[in-house]
């Protein structure tokens, strides 16, 4: 098991890139500048979304709650520039950001957040429910930990495949406490599965910080109990989770098995639409916000010549110029129909 | 001592209170209910008064901390377990069903299980479909467990004060929908209520209308309807399912010899399926009609807020079900 250095408690300390390693010794492939301009832009496009999404809220086109990723979109892009598109990805009611790293349309995402009949779900999920089964978006869980065993399944469907293809599932610090969590792990294992289990640590399950719950920050320890491959990243560099995924990615394609990737992040808003998140410590928030990782990414990009302040912030406007566009089409579509034929949709 | 006007939320949070003074041996464990005061303010003050011990945050483990409530309370305290959401129910299913409502039973009675399960459901709120159910059909079969579901605040304080006290496990089914919605309760004072029976919002003579949590105030609204034309609905609130006493109900039928009833659950397995069995075998002669029973319909709540209103009961769903009978 590898692991980053050890980050000081609630401290934005940075995991260097350079250890992040799956665990089969070899770098992750490289990176090219149209790569990492993709990355850069697909991270603002999620920003933007997750922005238009607390907008569109105080409009009251966003209906119930909403679990926003704001500041943690570095793990969503970076871990999902490995798959192809023949993978499979289940994640949770925090899901926007992966859904879009795997290219959903704005507009429908949009739309299934308003209630609307172009929604990707027919306005039937919600803000919690996104899923897109032809991207390999096999579902978002509004169930803390179920997605686990559900991403198991797929690395099993992806091993009997034989097709080289993987599972990956996200999922928070919180569900590391939680029964199917242990469960998963343990089978991943035991049969070897190629399936990536990708914890945002953000440090929080809804109002309480992880010390209240778990015995240790670095969760990345979990996976030595199931004698699992495993590595710690900087979950705010969308470089460092590149490079600790690929290569598990690659080892699991190759019937290497499982690993564990414990991306540690933190969300900038609260747990969900109605909460302020009083209950962190404004120093932790500063330093994790001077650690966003649309910052940190812009820097680098800066220092390798491949993108000015002007251009960084003209991506971001576009983005946010889609992200309104989106919304505002989204907004017009009509409402699902009343008298539709439920029953074809619970039963096939 | 006092009548006061409280929210049902409130009514809840005083009922705790005042258990937890009384018994030093019940304590209270959940997801976000020490110093938040749970995520809708159902343990508030708790956490100050009572402290880290008796207050328990817990991780999020249902399995775990609903398990550890049967522990503690075979082995001499009176737990009290808050489900955030009654669809989290699904996650500690074992514990309750084949654990927690048998484990007295197969001991030969040697075990007393004095607990309490909260559990936070319900529609109407845009939270989806796995965050809005109420769940009490899940359980509505397993014997074992007392199961209640109350509407009001009076009813909200004095059963969960009762249900504490009980030596049996009790599940306490409370709505979202109701946390906020006012009532008096007579606080501090013994207002303990039964935890079998039904209660009698209104009388009428036409009709028995029989609801359950936030159908109640909608069934209420359904008989204001049904007055304008000229029709008098007796509303009932069966605020206790299991064990279920319909003896109310059948009286009443026997009054007005049309039964309806109203539950935000779909139909098959839910409990007015056994109100009306219940009631035609105790007043068949006197029924006038087929009993009526509106529900969810046979599908998942959906998002989207036109469908989720047009799949929860509404006061004029329910008054076109009555008049259809009378
Ligand atoms: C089984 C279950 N218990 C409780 C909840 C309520 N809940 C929703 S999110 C959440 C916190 C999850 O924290 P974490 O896994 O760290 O994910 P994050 O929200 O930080 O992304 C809780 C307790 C739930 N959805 N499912
Ligand atoms: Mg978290």
């Amino acid at each position: 098991m590898k692991t980053a250095r050890r980050g000081a408690t609630g401290s934005a300390r940075r995991a260097p890139a350079a250890k992040a390693r799956g665990g089969i010794g070899h770098n992750a492939a490289a990176l090219s500048d149209a790569d990492r301009l993709g990355l850069f832009k697909s991270m603002a496009r999620i920003r933007e979304f997750e922005d238009q999404v607390h907008r569109s809220y105080l409009e009251g086109l966003v209906h119930g709650t909403t679990h926003l990723c704001q500041g943690q979109e570095a793990v969503s892009v970076g871990a999902a520039k490995p798959l192809r598109e023949d993978d499979f990805v289940s994640y949770t009611y925090r899901g926007h950001g992966h859904c879009l790293a795997r290219g959903m349309e704005m507009e429908n995402a949009f739309a299934e957040l308003f209630g609307r009949s172009t929604g990707v779900c027919q306005g039937l999920g919600g803000s919690m429910h996104l899923q897109d089964i032809e991207r390999g978006l096999i579902g978002s869980f509004g169930i803390v930990g179920a997605g686990m065993p559900v991403a198991v399944g797929a690395g099993l469907t992806a091993q009997l495949n034989g097709r080289g293809q993987v599972s990956m599932s996200f999922f928070g610090d919180g569900a590391c406490n939680i029964g199917a969590f242990h469960e998963s792990l343990n089978i991943a294992q035991v049969w070897k599965l190629p399936v990536l289990f990708v914890c945002e640590n953000n440090l929080y399950g809804e109002f309480t910080r992880i010390n209240h719950t778990t015995p240790f920050e670095d969760l990345v320890q979990r996976a030595a109990g199931y004698a699992m491959n495993a590595v710690a990243v900087d979950g705010n560099d969308v470089e460092a989770v590149y490079a600790a995924v690929e290569p598990a990615v690659a080892r699991a394609r190759e019937g290497g098995g499982p690993t564990f990737i414990e991306c540690k992040t933190y969300r900038h808003r609260g747990h969900s639409r109605t909460d302020p998140a009083k209950y962190r410590p404004q120093e932790e928030l500063d330093a994790w916000l001077k650690r966003d990782p649309l910052i940190l990414y812009r820097a680098r990009l800066k220092e390798l010549k491949l993108l000015t302040d002007r251009e960084a912030d003209q991506i971001s406007a576009d983005a946010r110029a889609a992200a309104q566009a989106a919304a505002q089409r989204a907004a017009a579509a009509p409402w699902p129909d009343k008298d539709q034929d439920f029953m074809a949709k619970v039963y096939v | 001592m006092a009548v006061q006007e409280i929210t049902y939320r409130e009514a809840i949070v005083a009922a705790l209170t005042e258990e937890m003074r009384r018994d030093p041996k019940t304590l209270i464990m959940g997801e976000d209910i020490g110093p938040s005061g749970g995520p809708f303010k159902t343990c508030q003050g708790l956490y100050e008064e009572f402290g880290a011990a008796r207050v328990r945050d817990t991780p999020i483990a249902e399995t775990g901390f609903v398990g550890a409530a049967l522990g503690l309370a075979l082995t001499g305290y009176r737990p009290i377990a808050e489900i955030m959401f009654s669809d989290f129910l699904g996650v500690c299913f074992d514990q309750i069903v084949n654990g927690i409502a048998k484990h007295r039973f197969m001991s030969g009675a040697q075990s007393t299980v004095p607990l309490v399960i909260r559990a936070i459901g319900g529609g109407g709120l845009r939270f989806g479909a796995q965050h809005s159910q109420t769940g009490e059909s899940w359980v509505l079969s397993v014997p074992g467990l007392k199961i209640v579901c109350p509407s009001s605040p009076a009813e909200a304080y004095g059963m969960l004060k009762s249900a504490i006290r009980d030596d049996n496990p009790v599940l306490i089914f409370e709505h979202k929908g109701l946390l906020s919605s006012k009532g008096e309760v007579e606080t501090g004072a013994e207002r303990l209520l039964p935890l079998t029976g039904s209660r009698v919002l209104r009388p009428g003579t036409d009709a028995t209308i029989v609801a359950s949590l936030a159908m109640v105030p909608r069934a209420l609204g359904a008989a204001d309807l049904l007055q304008a034309d000229g029709i008098a609905a007796e509303v009932i609130d069966i605020r206790a399912l299991r064990p279920m006493d319909t003896s109310a109900i059948a009286e009443s039928v026997r009054k007005t010899s049309i039964l309806v009833t109203v539950e935000e659950q779909t139909q098959v397995g839910g409990w007015g399926a056994e109100v009306v069995a219940q009631v035609t075998q105790q007043a068949f002669d006197y029924l006038d009609a087929p009993p009526a029973r509106v529900t969810l319909p046979e599908y998942p709540l959906p998002f989207s807020p036109p469908l989720e209103d047009a799949a929860l009961p509404t006061p004029e769903s329910i008054a076109a079900a009555v008049k259809a009978l009378v």
